[in-house]
């Protein structure tokens, strides 16, 4: 996610600038890298180079190398390395760069050539410079959240919950941007209840249908993800809550949502999270003289046999 | 005066209308049920603690083997859910071939449940036709990745073989045979004066209680909700075809009956949308990293299987391995139900509620 948000709020424009400076300085060895660069269309050369210099999650990482003065070599192999992270697009290109950058080094080192790559690199250190003193203002600008299509919706979802039931049921509150930019919010554990009820009978949420009811150990914590959707105006909203590990206990929900009831006799089965206010919690999956909650990170089988 | 007692009954598990391994523990009154508790976990293998510790193309063929008359969707729910939370772009090929076995595969599973509940009722030979034209979409999958049930189609980026030539003409042959032959059904059972006396009415419930329980699929649009992801939240290609999401009135088992039967109609007429559609060429895999190193995140994708909503629920720690992955399966949520409508019923409308659910139970179990 984060990498994701860094290459957004690089300014775009400062990019492409100090590549058109640093193909300047690379220009003596045109064929290879045409030869090598078959997408690079020669009349644009701009544009084919800075796509694969957008997929970089980290620009900072930029100035250092430059001012060793090995460009060509260099940015191909951090793209290689990052390319797996970055996601399947950026590894083809770094793919496709590689061969393309290795004949650019080979050729590099008549003086002419160092001569006009230093003052190249000078000026790219220059528009760098400008670049970074317009970026600061340039983040404010986008600000730390790309203003998400459903901000407004979390805002007023906090903003209902905090009204109703008092600061402290919030804990936090955020976007879940690689989920379709699903509000999510995480509430305090001992309003959960009543939270829960307002969530349903709400006229603005009316969150009539619990979709998904997932408990998960984070070895620090146990906390329980209840993914909720209105049938009235099909607006979805995910909610948190955190609990203990040792003494996980969050209140049932059975009473709101009759669908919860199996859902949190699986959890308690299987994560060991009680759920007090539950009709009728006992082990659903495992048998009743069952040991232990096996979807614990830490569990081990009584009987290893079985 | 006769004197009545109360009698403990254990239907099931092993109970040919329970279909699978699946108990009920009833307290009769004479005749009539004055409690039941469904008792789960005979199939239980441990699905979610298993992915655990396999990496996402490992997980593919457990999900075969949740829904083993659905494999399709549930092959689908999982490799949905990593692409989602990869961003990971999939061939318009690979995407038809998707969507068409994902259609076929709603049919054959309707085909099965239509089957087995008329059985369970006590017809036996719609069983036989169901069957057999359930084979031939069955072969079609069997020529296209080489097993009958458990296919193991899908990956993440795409899906692992091409049609082979020919295929997509016989999914068009089939269209209109199927349509022929749903005529058949229709005039065979679907008026018959028993079998409307033995469903109708039965296992009702209105929409407030479907909604509260969490119903989905055919057991929530009976009561007239037209919730249907295909058509709400559209996944895949639905959002480029015409099909109607039927909904019903009364919300009983006939209600429930007709609507699988509708469905079929209106899964044929995708499919016959697909077939004209389908790319002439192309990818059937995407381009995907070698090895899938999901990003650190959550991430929940919901589908329209054949018997509601299959959800899959994936929180990744940027591992090749899912943290935590749970499925939400249509069968298990369904089910919840069961007890609250037995109460007051007969032991035999017991066999027409449960089996008007259309529950798996290796889906129920996991």
């Amino acid at each position: 996610m984060s990498d994701e948000q860094k290459k957004e709020t690089a300014p775009p424009s400062s990019d492409r600038e100090s590549d058109a400076v640093k193909k300047e300085a690379e220009a003596p060895a045109p064929s290879g890298q045409a030869a090598g660069s078959a997408e690079a269309e020669p009349t644009t050369p701009n544009e084919g180079q800075s796509s694969p210099e957008a997929e970089k999650p980290a620009p900072k990482a930029r100035p250092v190398k430059a001012d060793k003065e090995e460009p060509p070599k260099a940015p191909a192999g951090e793209s290689a390395g990052t390319g797996e992270a970055a996601g399947p697009a950026a590894e083809g290109q770094a793919a496709e760069k590689e061969p393309a950058a290795a004949p650019a080094a080979k050729a590099a080192p008549t003086d002419a050539e160092k001569e006009a790559k230093a003052k190249a690199a000078a000026e790219a250190r220059a528009a760098r410079a400008s670049a970074r003193a317009k970026k600061p203002d340039a983040e404010e600008d986008a600000g730390p959240k790309e203003p998400s299509p459903n901000q407004p919706r979390l805002d007023r979802l906090v903003q209902i919950l905090k009204h109703e039931l008092g600061e402290e049921a919030v804990a936090e509150a955020f976007i879940n941007e690689r989920d379709a930019h699903m509000p999510y919010v995480i509430v305090n554990s001992g309003k959960w209840f009543e939270a829960a009820e307002l969530l349903r009978d709400h006229e603005e949420l009316r969150l009539n249908y619990l979709r998904n009811v997932t408990g998960i150990d984070q070895e620090t914590h146990m906390e329980v993800v209840y993914h909720l959707l209105s049938l009235h105006t099909k607006q979805e909203y995910c909610v948190k809550v955190k609990t203990d590990r040792d003494a996980a206990s969050i209140p049932s929900v059975t009473p709101v949502w009759p669908t919860a009831n199996w859902n949190e006799r699986e959890i308690y089965d299987l994560l060991g999270i009680d759920f007090p206010g539950h009709p009728d919690l006992r082990r659903i999956m495992m048998s009743d003289d069952w040991v232990g909650h096996p979807l614990r990170k830490d569990y081990e089988p009584l009987d290893p046999e079985v | 005066m006769i004197r009545t007692e109360e009698l403990l009954l254990n239907v099931g598990p092993q109970h040919p209308s329970t279909h699978g391994v699946f108990r009920i523990v009833v307290k009769l009154d004479g005749e009539v049920i004055t409690e039941a508790d469904p008792v789960m976990g005979y199939l239980h293998r441990g699905t979610e603690k298993l992915a655990e510790n396999l990496n996402y193309t490992q997980i593919i063929p457990y999900t075969d083997r949740m829904d083993y008359v659905s494999a399709m969707t549930n092959n689908y729910v999982l490799v949905h859910a990593v692409e989602k939370l990869m961003q990971i772009e999939i061939p318009e090929r690979a995407d038809f071939l998707r969507l068409i076995v994902m259609e076929l595969q709603r049919v054959a599973s309707h085909l099965v449940w239509w089957g087995t509940y008329l059985l369970d009722i006590g017809a036996m030979s719609p069983f036989l036709y169901a069957f057999r034209d359930r084979e031939i979409i069955i072969n079609l999958f069997n020529e296209l990745c080489g097993a009958r049930l458990t296919y193991n189609y899908m990956r993440v980026g795409g899906v692992k073989w091409d049609a082979p030539e020919g295929w997509i003409e016989k999914v068009r042959k089939f269209i209109p045979y199927m349509r022929d032959k749903l005529e058949e059904y229709t005039d065979l059972v679907s008026g018959n004066e028993i079998f409307l006396a033995r469903i109708r009415g039965i296992g009702k419930y209105d929409a407030d209680t479907a909604i509260a329980y969490g119903l989905s699929g055919a057991n929530l649009r009976c009561t007239g909700v037209s919730w249907d992801i295909r058509k709400d939240q559209p996944y895949s290609l639905y959002n480029r075809f015409e099909f109607d999401v039927p909904v019903g009135t009364n919300g009983d088992c006939y209600d429930r009956y007709l609507l699988r039967f509708e469905e079929i109609r209106q899964s044929l007429r995708i499919l016959e949308q697909a077939v004209e559609q389908f790319p002439a060429e192309g990818e059937t895999m995407g381009k995907v990293p070698r090895v899938l190193r999901a990003p650190e995140g959550e991430v929940y994708a919901g589908i329209e299987s054949p018997r509601g909503e299959i959800g899959c629920f994936i929180a990744s720690k940027g591992k090749d391995k899912p943290y935590r992955l749970k499925f939400r399966r249509p069968s298990f949520v369904n089910l919840q139900i069961l007890p609250k409508l037995l109460v007051g019923e007969t032991m035999t409308n017991l066999i027409t509620i449960l089996g008007g659910i259309d529950i798996v139970v290796g889906e129920v179990d996991c």
